[in-house]
């Protein structure tokens, strides 16, 4: 071929080439957002999935990545995320306890303008509350939680007692008659593993008692009379085999994996484990746990205390570093719009407070059987969940405090002894 | 023709350089990595060290000199957790030892299916530590674990005992849990090193009257002592940073009897937020292996015999 030919083939190649490019449709630019959250209370990890491939289908524009650990894990996974530019994640949940230290840490975004009127006034006070900092909103309310008390019907019905027990005190009757008629080796079982359950646990029955972290000045209190009173109770449970002796290495889970195989009559736990134990593939008890009110020390009613448990709220919050702050935002408000929550309601409850009252109640009660349970038992045990301190030093104050009522428990020391040494590391990091 | 690279001096340097020039070149690139990768983040860690760091963006970063290094050396916890850390080493590693020289003298001997002993002690190296670790946390498991199981079974106790609970047994459990996924690396080591040994050495000795162990005492053992020293550094380099098998079995509980060096690392640098203590405490450890490396190579290193 000689080289005018070569070069005429070469030419009309190129012409070509360029006339199929700019037939070519324009793609669209799609962005990729990526979350973390816990899996474990809330909604199960394939139902986030199945929310997020909803939200893609109305927003083609957006593809969702979920990542999924264990709640002990979601902390240093943030930290680890934040070190990279732009993060690893573009949201995260954000547990009740760590917003202080993570606003310190400047790795939230204040969405206060981003929230709308309706969001404010729908949603929960309570659930405004652990994402709000000095008039501040640093995220997307998600789960409002708190710990409850189950028990086993059947365990209960063979044992002759009656009604669950209002006090810690009755409960340990009722737990040493449940085990002298051979109906449970240990009927109570607790998450007191080395991790933030305990302290949770430690919580229930130190406000119980009418105790506190701090008294009025800012200093801890947890070492005073009540809370040794609590931890002792707490060691004393597993010294007359009333308490399963694994609860010292259990954790939720744990807890709920003894419960449904009716190994345990009673668990503190959260809400999540309320709809396992009614599913039969996983629980050997279905339909047999009932919610009461968390017990309190006879000491606790006498003072006044009806109701005493936990806070385990959390949110969605978005990275301040993200480049993706408009869609995330998009994504969070549809996992927190009312008719997400309605949809599964069975695992969670909706964080809107318009949809326990009037009609909206009555669509709530019926979009799962469960709800004709759990609503009334959130609606009675949420308004006595009791807040652990919001510090930005808080992981470190609360290792002190669970290596503290570990040290009590196993019989390293005396209650006494090992809350009086959390105390101190409290007010050596508070003047830090 | 005259060879030129022998009877010219100046052209075989040149050569020479030239080959080495060359060298550097295609090294570069795999140098720049390793500096990027390696070096630099062990050297920005040890100028952190010397500074309060908060996790954050941001962040002000204080400069304390050996603040960080005298509050930890101050800390009763820190010296509670080397102590910890120390006979969680000599344990595993001596366990690791006997047992590895143990299997590697059996294989080594040859019996029926000696093949099959050394293909199946790839197994639980081969296993991640952190299956590893979430196996032997339910093995140990106080309500439905194999141990308690089989202990019932052979009648050793009567009722379920809850292992993990108890701050007495929990590191020697980690140590069991170590050292069954770590072991076959040294047995193998061994084992290698032993096949190199010559059998006439043996033969004569036998010949000459010794029994079988003081054959093993005085012909293999200082003849294994090159393999040893680098089994026993590698173990105990291992060990001295152990972390993933005890956040998975223990998490450091209870009572933070299970808490190592490199976990007490992890607390400081991520749920506490303290970057510049965690980077402290990090090279306390660099340290400290140095030492123990150092010590090991003196008491059995011997240029001669290699």
């Amino acid at each position: 071929m000689n080289k005018m030919v070569r070069i005429f083939m070469w030419v009309l190649s190129l012409i070509l080439i360029l006339a199929l490019v700019g037939c070519a449709p324009k793609q669209t630019e799609v962005v990729t957002i990526h979350v973390l959250t816990m899996d474990q209370a809330g909604l199960k990890s394939a139902e986030i999935d199945q929310i997020a491939r909803d939200f893609e289908a109305q927003n083609p524009d957006i593809k969702v990545v979920m990542e999924y650990v264990g709640y002990d894990y979601v902390h240093d996974k943030i930290v680890l995320g934040m070190a990279a530019n732009p993060p690893a994640y573009d949201a995260a949940m954000v547990d009740v306890i760590w917003p202080d230290e993570f606003i310190k840490a400047s790795y939230l975004l204040d969405v206060t303008n981003r929230v709308t009127p309706d969001m404010k006034s729908g949603m929960f006070p309570a659930s405004w509350n652990g994402i709000t900092r000095n008039g501040k909103v640093y995220g997307m309310p998600w789960l409002m939680d708190v710990k409850y008390f189950m028990y086993n019907t059947e365990i209960l019905q063979k044992a002759g007692i009656k009604a669950p027990p209002t006090t810690w005190e009755e409960l340990v009757d009722q737990a040493n008659t449940i085990k002298q008629k051979d109906l449970a080796e240990f009927p109570i079982s607790w998450s007191w593993n080395q991790k933030e359950g305990v302290v949770c646990d430690f919580t229930v029955l130190l406000f119980g008692n009418g105790g506190s972290f701090l008294d009025a000045s800012g200093k801890p209190a947890f070492n005073d009379e009540k809370g040794v009173q609590a931890l002792t109770w707490m060691k004393q449970t597993i010294d007359d085999g009333l308490t399963n002796p694994s609860s010292i290495a259990s954790d939720e889970m744990a807890v709920e994996a003894d419960f449904l195989a009716g190994k345990s009559a009673f668990a503190v736990n959260w809400l999540f484990q309320y709809s396992d134990s009614n599913d039969a593939t996983k629980s050997q008890i279905a339909g047999k746990v009932a919610f009461a009110p968390m017990p309190v020390f006879a000491a606790g009613a006498s003072a006044g205390i009806k109701g005493a448990s936990v806070d385990g709220s959390s949110a969605f919050a978005i990275m301040a570093t993200t480049p993706y702050a408009d869609q995330t935002w998009k994504f969070l408000s549809y996992l927190a719009s009312n008719e997400v929550q309605i949809k599964y309601s069975a695992e969670m409850l909706p964080v809107w407070q318009t949809d326990f009252e009037g009609e909206a109640l009555n669509t709530l009660l019926a979009s799962n059987p469960n709800n004709s349970v759990t609503v009334p038992a959130f609606l009675g045990q949420f308004p006595y969940a009791n807040e652990r301190p919001t510090v930005p030093y808080y992981n470190e104050a609360s290792a002190a405090l669970q290596l503290a009522i570990q040290e009590a428990l196993t019989g390293v020391k005396t209650p006494q002894a090992a809350l009086d040494e959390a105390a101190a590391k409290w007010i050596e990091l508070a003047g830090k | 023709m005259p060879d030129n690279s022998i009877s010219n001096p100046k052209k075989r340097l040149s050569l020479r350089k030239q080959d080495e020039r060359i060298a550097w070149l295609l090294l570069a690139p795999s140098l720049l990595v390793i500096i990027l990768v390696t070096v630099w983040p062990i050297i920005y860690s040890f100028i952190l060290s010397f500074f309060v760091a908060p996790i954050g963006i941001n962040q002000i970063r204080t400069f304390v000199w050996l603040q960080n290094y005298i509050g930890i050396f101050k800390d009763p916890a820190f010296w509670e957790t080397i102590n910890r850390t120390l006979y969680f080493t000599v344990a595993s590693v001596t366990l690791n030892l006997i047992l590895g020289l143990a299997i590697a003298q059996l294989i080594h001997s040859h019996p029926w299916g000696w093949k099959f002993i050394r293909f199946s002690l790839i197994i639980p190296w081969a296993v991640p530590t952190i299956v590893n670790g979430a196996m032997w946390r339910w093995i140990y498991n106080g309500d439905f674990g194999a141990l308690n199981g089989a202990l019932m079974q052979f009648g050793f106790i009567k009722h379920y005992v809850p292992w993990l609970t108890l701050p007495s047994l929990a590191m020697p459990l980690v140590i069991l849990a170590d050292t069954w996924h770590t072991m076959p690396l040294i047995a193998l080591i061994l084992q290698a090193a032993l096949a190199g040994i010559p059998e006439e050495l043996d033969e004569a000795a036998a010949v000459d009257g010794a029994n079988a162990w003081q054959r093993f005492w005085k012909i293999r053992l200082p003849l294994l002592r090159p393999a040893l020293l680098v089994a026993l550094i590698i173990r105990t380099v291992e060990a001295f940073r152990v972390f993933d098998i005890v956040y998975i079995i223990t998490s450091g509980g209870p009572a933070s009897s299970t808490i190592t060096m490199t976990f007490l690392t992890y607390l400081y640098s991520f749920p506490y937020g303290k970057q510049g203590t965690g980077a402290a405490l990090s090279f306390i450890i660099s340290v400290v292996i140095m030492l123990l490396a150092l010590v090991y190579i003196r008491l059995l290193y011997r240029p001669e015999e290699n």
